[in-house]
């Protein structure tokens, strides 16, 4: 079974990669002209994200309705249904990043595939910024336990 | 010029949402990148690790079935600032870590999920991206 889900992790990988390539999402320039509202503005990724939602609301439906995955025990969903002060300041940060480079991280790595510079500066600086939260989650935590 | 392109943008989206749909099916978890990138870091066992890592292996080989396919289609960006990309990882990888996902977790998956949760920050980002944007080229100034 352990075969089944790594095959299905790298061959969903290459699927996704390669429907971000032809959505032109690893064109950065792309993705910031679809954030130019004022300017240049280039609306082709409401038509990404329209087809990737409309593919997965229909989709999901079904797949939800079943007991277990194809290949795995159980459906590892997210928990947290609440909407907090961290999902909108992280959403507001994570919005600024995305516009002031044009990558989210999808398309980062996939832009590897082109062989310029800027995925790689960013991926690195996008794991010290995972990193970063952890530790100011942890100090946090550190905080609540000792108050 | 900017290019309308809403043909290649729909197969491209669809394309993604039947991976995300197969990676739920399949295997039960959600493709949502900036969560299985953190989890690659902080993962509990190796086959937690290991899938999480084919995944992003796959990602660059569909980019490069993608440049192989279309060959000069997309040429990287020239002369790019350093400093804009280096700060945007940084935020990119805090933003997402403390609200939980980027645009294929909320936006794809959860909104596919009808997760509440996942609309409000996709459309926090959308925001958020859309003030940055018009910041940087109207009032910074970096080139379009």
């Amino acid at each position: 079974m352990k075969r089944h889900e790594n095959f299905i992790a790298l061959a969903t990988g290459v699927l996704f990669g390669l429907g971000l390539g032809i959505a032109q999402m690893i064109d950065p320039n792309k993705i910031q002209n679809f954030l130019d509202v004022s300017g240049s503005w280039d609306a082709s990724l409401m038509f990404v994200l329209g087809g990737a939602v409309v593919t997965t609301l229909v989709a999901f439906r079904y797949i939800l309705r079943q007991s277990q995955p194809r290949f795995a025990d159980t459906f590892h969903l997210p928990v947290p249904t609440q909407i907090d002060r961290k999902l909108i300041l992280g959403a507001v940060i994570f919005g600024v990043g995305w516009g002031l480079a044009g990558y989210c991280p999808g398309p980062a790595f996939a832009a590897l595939a082109l062989g310029g510079w800027e995925p790689l500066v960013f991926l690195p600086a996008m794991a010290l910024g995972f990193a970063l939260h952890r530790w100011v989650a942890v100090e946090e935590k550190g905080a609540v336990m000792s108050a | 010029m900017h290019e309308f392109s809403p043909l290649t943008a729909l197969v491209g989206g669809v394309l993604i949402g039947i991976s995300a749909s197969l990676l739920l099916w399949l295997n039960g978890k959600i493709a949502g990148v900036s969560g299985i990138a953190r989890g690659v870091l902080w993962a509990q066992s190796w086959p937690d690790r290991q899938w999480r890592l084919l995944f992003l292996l796959g990602l660059i080989l569909g980019g490069m079935v993608y440049v192989l396919l279309f060959p000069a289609s997309v040429t990287p960006r020239q002369g790019y600032p350093l400093s804009l990309i280096v700060a945007a990882g940084l935020l990119v990888g805090f933003g997402t870590a403390l609200s939980g996902g980027c645009t294929s977790g909320h936006g794809v998956c959860g909104l596919g999920r009808l997760s509440v949760r996942s609309l409000m920050a996709t459309l926090t980002f959308l925001v958020a991206g859309i003030v940055t944007v018009y910041f940087i080229r109207n009032v910074v100034g970096v080139a379009a």
